[in-house]
């Protein structure tokens, strides 16, 4: 059998002074005279053979055998390179089909429908540097975005090497978060992804219930498929006028959503109002937004505050959001993590208060007793239901023993 | 000294020739931390180390020849026209050594200076002898092309540390730390044929200041043995003024001649206008896990003292550190610099009763040491010689640091990358080793090199002085430290066994890295503290 396969190059990654943790792969197929690697790399007394040896490997997986290889390495770690070459390849126009998967470290714990989200660490999915050390931050989870922060040109490769490092980097305690493009093309995203399980899938830009039943389907086939049955969680982000007045349609439209979060940028572009840091604009969208997940039995999770300088703004913006009814918010630089959790946290007063609470009910317990009273006042059910959660939390948070 | 040795007037070429040639027969030993070195350099046999405190030279310090005041103007002016008629007066000929000091860093102009007017008056094979080198001062390449300087012995980094490296030096690299370099002119292992000063503030008798003038600088420390142990001394300013130099810190009785020019370096590179916090949230980590510790450890009480240097992680060290003591309302004695200005705001704030500052880094450091008598300028002699009877360095409760690599055992590199290259100069790091709580800050990795690795490609500091390794990964203590590993239990921080940080970050480097090919050439050494030699620097072509 004879293919006239067309000749192009791929080129994948990028190199430079500036850049670190990342290579770039130039391939050009030939027809004969086998793999002809040129590298270049700040590593290579160290790694060079290994490179070398490792390029090979994903060639030879890709059904690549011969092909002119150009390598600047910028100390890329081994799922990085992998997935660049995989990238290269597949823009030549070759190794459709197939993939090469770097080895996997164990699973961590499935992720329970429940737990904390106060923080959710945005890594732009084309800059694998940021990836390595994402988990040390103490964030409750990892989003590794394939969407705003991916050039339209780089979508493609993102999905590699967010793929790759689902399988290679060790998130520690951190849930494992995919912000996925808009549907359609989150659907190719859900195919590269879903394979590796990932805790929580973010859908952009959701507007009706029939995006997230879309995508829940495609999640539902691709675990049939690789016999995944571990949860694959969703969060619907709404960032529209239209998607904020059918948040509850959407945050009930399927039983895997655990939150729902709301994109501010996109929908104070949408309003035609400037973003500002009191948030007047977007006050009716976000107590919707809570009101919708409360009402679903869901998490209501903030936007992200983007000035990293401004460190007291965003403390302003957490209570603020905290005293609205959110349970967290999302954050573009490590350096908030830890203002997000002081903000979301209960204050001492208010764990005072429940402790004293969940005392006196504990003591209505033993005695048998149906009303819960603390001094001269009656505690209701609701009360007593609060100040059980809030302790929990503080727990949870470490703020409590 | 360079002499002691045949010289081939005839050629280069037949000079690099007949210098492989001794490279050649190079006896070269094992010493006792087990690294390969040779027993002569540059003509001079040397001791290989024996390990920590146990070589103890006996005899008498060098000293510079008598003079007599009668030689010199009554009236205190020592002005002479230029440097070349300096060099000249100073009887420069073949073979000298120059030293120089490196307070105006990057910035500096007078070194190159003093060995460009050599090469004018046209001597061959000196040896120079900064406290350390720059890139800047890379025209010292095509002075050792032309024969003018036979090597250098001192820091070498950038181009400089390349062509060493590269074993492009006819002589050998001798690498010393500030301490080390004292302990080296104080018995007599390098005598200093010609000093050259260069002084921000300068009066005709020599007297020198570097906290003031265009190119103010703060400390001159570095210059002080050379002031007082070089036959003779040359002061060069850009900012004479008329007797008396208010203060001095270099003596005007040890100056032979005083040299005025238009400037003695470039301002912008002598001190960095204002020094940056590091805003990598992984190296912050780092900051924060040493502050952290010091907390835990019991290190962190009234009365303290501590030395960080001027590095992004130090830094942050600094500021993270400094929010507790407010917290706990503890304060320092003292604190050593490398003086910036974080370390000048925890004095101004009262929360350390002096700076004793070895170099000064920002322009808030130079305006402090200027204005505050409680920012004492402080000279190796005080606080680095192995010849003083003791030294302020041991005193210190913990000192931060950095490092290229480290190996399970905690011995450390500081002076070459994985590879061998040089990288930078020892400066103050091996004798900082001598403090309560020493504290290495490093990333576990850098570019997929692993920074702590089975052994050092280059030995610097000895595993038994080395206390702490703090990683964004996690905290070693060196199991040497039992009080340490018992001070800390039950604290918060990931405290881990060193071998634990190394087998996760080789997993995540994708297994350990090939060993770079060295060379079998030595192109320099290491001397450990007390000037015994520690390690070999091997050319990589």
């Amino acid at each position: 059998m004879t293919v006239a396969t067309e000749t192009r190059t791929g080129e994948a990654g990028h190199w430079g002074a500036e850049v670190r943790s990342d290579l770039q792969v130039r391939i050009e197929p030939r027809s004969r005279g086998g793999i002809d690697i040129e590298l270049e790399s700040r590593v290579k007394p160290y790694y060079g053979d290994a490179i070398r040896r490792q390029a090979e490997e994903v060639l030879e997986a890709l059904g690549v055998r011969h092909a002119q290889v150009q390598i600047h390495d910028e100390g890329a770690l081994p799922f990085v390179i992998a997935a660049r070459v995989e990238a290269a390849v597949r823009r030549a126009g070759r190794g459709e089909g197939t993939r090469v998967l770097p080895d996997r470290i164990a699973l961590p714990e499935p992720s329970s429908r429940d737990r904390m989200r106060r923080s959710r660490l945005y890594v732009p999915g084309s800059e694998p540097k940021y990836f390595i050390n994402a988990a040390l931050h103490g964030a409750d989870a990892i989003i590794l975005d394939l969407e705003d922060s991916v050039h339209a040109s780089e979508k493609d490769a993102a999905r590699l090497l967010v793929r790759n490092a689902l399988r290679a980097v060790d998130f520690l305690e951190c849930e494992r978060m995919v912000r996925i493009n808009q549907l359609p093309l989150g659907l190719e995203d859900l195919d590269e992804i879903v394979p590796e399980s990932p805790d929580l899938i973010l859908i952009p830009k959701v507007e009706n219930p029939g995006q997230v039943v879309e995508a829940g389907k495609r999640i539902a086939a691709i675990k049939g498929d690789y016999g995944i049955t571990r949860p694959i969680w969703l969060m619907p982000i709404l960032e529209s006028a239209l998607g904020i007045e059918n948040a509850f349609a959407i945050a009930t439209a399927s039983e895997k959503i655990v939150a729902l979060t709301i994109g501010l940028e996109d929908y104070t572009a949408d309003l035609g109002v400037v973003k500002t840091s009191a948030g007047a604009e977007s006050l009716f969208a976000r107590q919707r937004v809570v009101n919708a997940a409360h009402a679903a039995g869901l998490q209501a999770i903030d936007s992200v505050f983007g000035d990293v300088g401004d460190m007291d703004g965003l403390r302003a913006w957490g209570l603020n959001s905290r005293a609205l009814g959110f349970e967290g918010m999302g954050c573009v630089h490590p350096l908030q993590i830890p203002v997000i959790h002081e903000a979301f946290a209960p204050t001492p007063a208010e764990i005072e208060r429940a402790r004293k609470i969940v005392a006196a009910y504990n003591e209505a317990q033993e005695k048998g007793l149906g009303v819960v009273s603390l001094g001269s006042k009656m505690i209701d059910p609701p009360v007593v239901n609060r100040a059980l959660k809030l302790m929990a939390r503080a727990k949870a948070m470490g703020i409590v023993d | 000294m360079v002499d002691g040795r045949a010289r081939d007037q005839s050629g280069a070429a037949e000079a690099i020739e007949d210098k492989m040639a001794i490279l050649d027969r190079i006896e070269l030993v094992t010493n006792a931390a087990g690294r390969t070195v040779p027993e002569t350099v540059n003509g001079r046999t040397q001791t290989a180390y024996m390990g920590v405190g146990k070589y103890q030279p006996r005899g008498n310090k060098a000293a510079p020849p008598i003079r007599t005041a009668a030689d010199y103007p009554v009236n205190g002016d020592k002005r002479v026209a230029d440097l070349q008629t300096a060099l000249r007066k100073c009887g420069l000929r073949d073979g000298m050594v120059i030293s120089s000091h490196h307070h105006l860093r990057d910035g500096d102009r007078v070194a190159l200076m003093a060995l460009e007017a050599a090469a004018r008056i046209g001597v061959k094979d000196l040896m120079w002898f900064p406290s350390a080198s720059f890139p800047s001062q890379q025209g010292a390449i095509e002075l050792m092309e032309s024969r003018v300087i036979d090597h250098i012995e001192g820091s070498m980094n950038g181009p400089l540390g390349d062509y060493c490296t590269q074993g492009k030096m006819r002589g050998m690299g001798v690498l010393r730390s500030h301490g080390g370099r004292w302990q080296a002119i104080q018995d007599g292992e390098v005598h200093i044929d010609i000093a050259v000063i260069a002084a921000p503030t300068a009066d005709p008798f020599g007297n020198c200041d570097g906290s003031h003038g265009k190119s103010a600088c703060g400390s001159l420390g570095f210059a002080l043995a050379d002031s007082t142990y070089a036959d003779h001394v040359i002061a060069v300013t850009d900012n004479l003024v008329p007797f008396p130099c208010i203060p001095w810190q270099i003596q005007g009785n040890n100056v032979d001649y005083v040299v005025e020019v238009d400037s003695i370096g470039d301002p912008a590179k002598i001190v960095s206008g204002t020094t940056q916090i590091t805003r990598s949230p992984d190296r912050l980590r780092i900051a924060e896990f040493v502050a952290h510790f010091l907390r835990d450890a019991g290190i962190l009480r009234n009365g303290f003292s501590f030395q960080a240097g001027a590095g992004g992680i130090a830094l942050a060290f600094v500021s993270y550190l400094k929010q507790m003591m407010k917290q706990a309302g503890i304060k320092a004695r003292f604190v050593r610099g490398g003086s910036t200005k974080y370390l000048v705001e925890l004095l101004e704030e009262g929360l350390t009763d002096y700076i004793l500052d070895g170099q000064t880094f920002d322009l808030d450091g130079v305006r402090s040491m200027a204005d505050n008598p409680r920012h004492v300028a402080t000279s190796p002699f005080t606080s680095y010689n192995y010849h003083g009877k003791g030294n302020f360095a041991s005193m210190v409760d913990a000192v931060v640091l950095g490092a290229t690599e480290v190996d399970t055992d905690f011995n450390a590199n500081v002076v070459t990358h994985s590879d061998g290259r040089l990288l930078h100069g020892i400066g103050g790091w091996q004798n900082c080793l001598a403090a309560g709580c020493t504290i290495l800050a490093v990333p576990s990795f850098r570019d997929r090199i692993p920074v702590i690795v089975d052994e050092v490609t280059t030995l610097c500091g000895p595993g038994e002085l080395i206390d702490v390794v703090v990683t964004e990964r996690g905290i070693a203590i060196n199991p040497r430290r039992q009080d340490l590993l018992d001070a800390v239990k039950g604290s918060k921080l990931p405290i881990r066994p060193i071998a634990d940080i190394k087998k996760e970050v080789e997993r995540i480097c994708g297994g350990r890295p090939q060993r770079p090919k060295r060379g079998e050439r030595p192109v320099a050494i290491v001397k450990w503290v007390d000037g015994t030699v520690l390690d070999t620097v091997w050319q990589i072509p």
